[in-house]
């Protein structure tokens, strides 16, 4: 048994399924696999944990951090303090260590001795020699630098109680198809197991206890779900640039695309994908594509946002469907480009120069990235306009727990009003931009559809309603007025807001995105308190009516979102007419996912302000 | 930009082609270019180009960037649909376009400044990713929409109307083609329709990326007697490095030449490009002996036209790619959607 632990004086934190695990590596080192086979060890017992990358820019040697909360309530967002770090980097292992809560648990690689400054007296130490164990049991180099990764891993099963079998199926899993690789790191798992088995009192008092609580769910990051419901929602055509974090989103397209959408009897593709020489070129494609009748979109963050505003302008203008799919990053310029946040919102509402409207949708789980990028397309084609899809980095490139992907078969492809041949020839003089139906959205047709009918113009300068060039001031603002009500239309087709089960309390929570990650536990937290809120998260731009009623039916409202500028709250104040004093921020800009804490606590403080300026409390 | 149209009068002798349409049915809007523009030219001879071929014109589709030379696709081809897009920008949306449909002709229309300056990357791009499409630059080394500036294909020394005088060496589009490896390369004049109209026939027929650069004056600020882009130079120092015919796949071969001086090309189609030669050693499939050409005529003050480069046996985007025959703009539900048992099974590989 080791010394270490039996002789700190420390209590281990007593708690069964709710801790943090941490882990502290260097990037390229090849944890990123062991790391989150953990995770899905977990995930397979059947407790709910959200993990949580914080990665570097870089391809080698940077630290990054992998950080697994445990929630048997299903809390899925990021909870402060670590109650275990699995401290594997030099660079930060003071930091790291200090990062534990009292009472909480290092475990690092004792090969080497630890300086005395990095010893806590209020958390336990688990040392295991995993270069050493390495080196005696692997013959190669880059076996004895990746089984490091594993050997943790088996000791972490003896330390946390998780299920051997669970993770040597994992291995199964992983490597099926690669059989030679699964012994060995079946190996290195037992390593680890039994070296803390046989050097420690195991389990710890922090440990896993298997649940029933993710009952047919899946664990799965918000860009894969997107590529893949890129699929499902029928695009054909993906232009794109490299741009982290939205990399993923073209790579699992291609990927679902290579498997679902060849032609079985040619065994040719039912797909294009051009990687472009740049984002302007990317959104260019999309834009011919979609012109041309194809589904098409283009993946970016905030610098692709940027280069692109010109031609959503025309787009927007020339009303031409494309799909946008915005993985927001931290910005502004290169920012911190592999960290999350919500920080486009106001510049891609009113993407590119003069008046301009996009519509926007902002899923919040990985479920929600497949729906919402498959309704895309469709809503796109209704409305003959691009819709940016509002993920982050957050969503997009961490795995999340969400309910299982479903299709309804019976559903078809909405195409918006297109005109064929046969509907060209039943009308006397077809204009594309005419509001026949009242709704600001005109009949378009494509390209090659009539030999003598519906060809038009499409362009960027000012048209009228046969689509021929025009700088007559009144027919201009006419097309603008149209436009807008084109974008009133187009709420309808939106997903509408999402509502607590509470309702009629003073106050108010109004967010979006991956912000609802922490919502439930704010309530639930709150609540104990004493404190009753209603809640409403945002699923659209332009917004649904029943924001402003939510809103005016509040004392106030606390609109909660990830960037500094209040975005979300001046977007409200813009398009509700919401006065200030109707609304409180609450902010998180540090690039990491914001916290259930610190909502509360901002909440609290505001409360508190209230109550002793008189304004009652909730 | 014409919002001008055409009168629709018909002259009863005028000419209907294989398909029954007279050159009228070609035509575009009025042009709102200046008188002489050389630019008109080029609307005029596609026109011709495209009645003389017996193209269907709602089949063509027609994209621009903008500029002057950005206007012409509003000149021609009425029934087509045309895209005027964004500065410099045509290439990306003309890929789209394409990648969209394989069905149609494409022609891409752009001028000096839209694709040497602002549209550079994305030419020498579009040029790279092969799209199958004639993409025609009306070069007259002048930004004439803004009246007058020099604009990058402006040889070193040329003078405009202002006497601004070019201090930079030009960028070529025609060499910087070739060396990008575009199938199909062309230079031309827009003064010389008899050379321009089966250029631009062979370029829409050829399968692949075809480009020419028409040298077109700016009658309006660049068309001195000091600039290498005016009337006076191109028609005192353009040189056919070869004489082209174009014959469409349902014409009968009816001209004969010498033996020696002539080298037929038959396109993909089943047309023919007849080459004439002008006893200069040239030949449009080598690439090196293609670029020695152009930059020796250059060193002279002279400016080399005809076809300068063709190269048959490379693919096109789609067959790069290996995209389904039917275009993917017609594929639906069906050929699209994987439905639910797929993905019940894919959620599986999620647990």
């Amino acid at each position: 048994m080791s010394e270490l632990i039996q002789s700190s004086k420390v209590a281990g934190l007593t708690k069964v399924n709710d801790f943090v695990v941490k882990f502290a590596n260097v990037n390229g080192s090849g944890s990123a696999s062991a790391n989150s086979m953990f995770a899905k060890a977990v995930f397979r017992m059947g407790i709910p944990i959200s993990p949580h990358n914080i990665f570097p820019s870089n391809i080698q040697g940077l630290p990054t951090w992998y950080e697994v909360r445990i929630s048997e309530q299903g809390y899925l967002g990021r909870r402060e303090g670590v109650d275990l770090i699995v401290a594997m980097n030099e660079q930060t292992i003071g930091k790291d260590i200090a990062s534990v809560v009292p009472g909480g648990y290092v475990l690092y690689d004792s090969s080497k001795v630890l300086a005395n400054e990095l010893l806590r007296d209020d958390v336990n130490y688990l040392p295991i020699p995993l270069k050493d164990i390495c080196l005696e049991e692997f013959e190669k180099p880059a076996q004895r630098q990746l089984f490091k990764n594993i050997v943790y891993v088996g000791a972490l099963s003896a330390f946390l109680n998780i299920d051997f079998e669970v993770l040597t199926g994992l291995v199964g899993d992983q490597f099926r198809g690669k059989e030679k690789l699964i012994l060995p790191n079946i190996h290195a798992l037992e390593l680890g197991h039994h070296y803390a088995s046989n050097n420690f009192y195991c389990p710890l008092s922090l440990q896993l206890k298997k649940s029933d609580k993710n009952k047919d769910k899946i664990l799965l990051d918000g860009n894969t779900a997107t590529g893949l419901g890129s699929v499902y929602g029928g695009a054909t055509v993906a232009a794109w640039y490299p741009l982290t974090p939205s990399t993923s989103v073209v790579d699992n397209f291609s990927k679902y695309c290579q498997r679902l959408r060849i032609d079985a009897g040619t065994g040719k593709k039912k797909y294009s994908i051009v990687q472009a020489e740049d984002e302007l070129a990317a959104i260019g494609i999309a834009i011919g594509a979609g012109w041309n009748g194809a589904r098409a979109f283009t993946a970016t963050s905030g610098p692709g946002i940027s280069l692109m505003q010109e031609f959503l302008g025309l787009a927007y203008f020339s009303e031409v469907p494309i799909v946008l799919f915005n993985i927001q990053r931290v910005g502004p310029s290169t920012g911190m480009p592999t960290r999350s946040q919500q920080g486009d919102l106001l510049c891609c509402a009113y993407a590119s120069h003069g008046d301009t409207k996009h519509a926007l949708l902002f899923p919040a789980t990985p479920k929600e990235c497949f729906d919402y990028s498959a309704s895309a397309f469709d809503i796109a084609d209704r409305i003959q306009s691009p819709v940016i899809v509002m993920s982050d980095l957050e969503l997009g490139m961490n795995e999340q727990i969400c309910e299982p992907l479903n299709w309804d078969d019976k559903s078809q492809y909405d195409r918006g009003k297109v005109l064929n041949a046969e509907q060209l020839e039943e009308i006397e003089k077809y204009g594309r931009y005419l509001d026949s139906d009242e709704d600001g959205i005109p009949y378009r047709t494509y390209p090659g559809t009539h030999p003598s009918k519906g060809s038009y113009f499409t362009r960027g300068s000012s048209h009228d309603s046969y689509a021929a060039y025009t700088e007559d001031g009144t027919v201009y603002a006419e097309v603008m007025d149209r436009l807008t009500l084109k974008m009133k239309t187009a709420v309808d087709y939106l997903p509408a807001p999402e509502f607590s089960e509470s309702t009629g309390h003073k106050f108010g929570l109004v967010y979006l995105g991956t912000t609802a990650s922490a919502i439930t536990e704010v309530l639930d937290d709150l609540a104990k308190k004493g404190i009753a809120l209603d809640a409403l998260r945002i699923r659209a731009f332009p917004f649904h009516t029943s924001v402003t009623e939510f809103i005016d039916a509040h004392e106030l409202v606390y609109v909660i979102e990830q960037n500094r500028d209040a975005q979300l709250k001046s977007l409200l104040k813009i398009e509700c007419n919401i006065q200030e004093e109707k609304m409180r921020s609450i902010l998180s800009y540090d690039g990491v996912l914001i916290t259930a804490q610190h909502i509360e606590k901002s909440i609290l403080e505001s409360l508190q302000t209230l109550e002793e300026s008189g304004k009652a409390s909730a | 930009m014409s919002y001008i149209n055409k009168p629709k009068f018909k002259h009863p002798k005028m000419q209907a082609n294989d398909i029954g349409l007279t050159r009228r049915d070609y035509e575009g809007t009025l042009t709102t270019l200046c008188g002489g523009c050389g630019h008109d030219s080029i609307s005029a001879a596609i026109i011709q180009a495209a009645a003389d071929m017996s193209l269907e014109p709602h089949r063509v589709a027609k994209i621009s960037g903008i500029g002057c030379s950005s206007k012409i696709p509003s000149y021609f081809l009425n029934k087509a649909h045309g895209f005027n897009s964004v500065h410099g920008r045509m290439p990306s949306v003309a890929t789209g376009a394409n990648i969209a449909n394989k069905e149609l002709y494409y022609i891409g229309i752009s001028g000096d400044g839209d694709s040497a300056s602002i549209g550079l990357g994305q030419f020498c791009h579009i040029v790279r990713r092969r799209i199958n499409m004639l993409y025609i630059v009306a070069n007259n080394g002048t930004y004439g929409l803004t009246k007058g500036q020099l604009s990058a294909t402006a040889d070193l020394g040329s003078k405009t109307k202002s006497g601004e005088e070019s201090q930079f060496d030009n960028i070529d589009m025609a060499t910087l083609a070739i060396e990008l490896g575009a199938s199909f390369v062309a230079r031309s004049f827009s003064g010389d329709k008899k050379q321009l109209i089966p250029l631009i026939q062979a370029g829409l027929t050829h399968k692949g990326f075809a480009f020419i650069d028409v040298v077109s004056p700016c009658v309006t600020f660049n068309n001195t007697d000091f600039s290498t882009h005016g009337y006076k130079n191109t028609w005192e120092n353009h040189i056919a490095l070869n004489g082209v015919d174009f014959v469409p796949m349902r014409e009968e071969i009816t001209t004969s030449y010498a033996p020696g001086k002539e080298k037929e090309i038959t396109l993909h189609d089943g047309s023919v490009v007849h080459l004439h030669k002008t006893g200069n050693n040239y030949y449009p499939t080598d690439k090196e002996n293609a670029l020695h050409h152009i930059n020796e005529h250059k060193k002279q003050g002279k400016i080399a036209t005809g076809l300068l480069y063709i190269n048959q046996s490379t693919s096109d985007l789609h067959e790069l790619q290996e995209t389904v025959d039917k275009p993917l703009n017609s594929l639906g539900n069906q050929e699209l959607c994987p439905g639910s048992e797929a993905l019940n099974d894919i959620n599986n590989t999620f647990r």
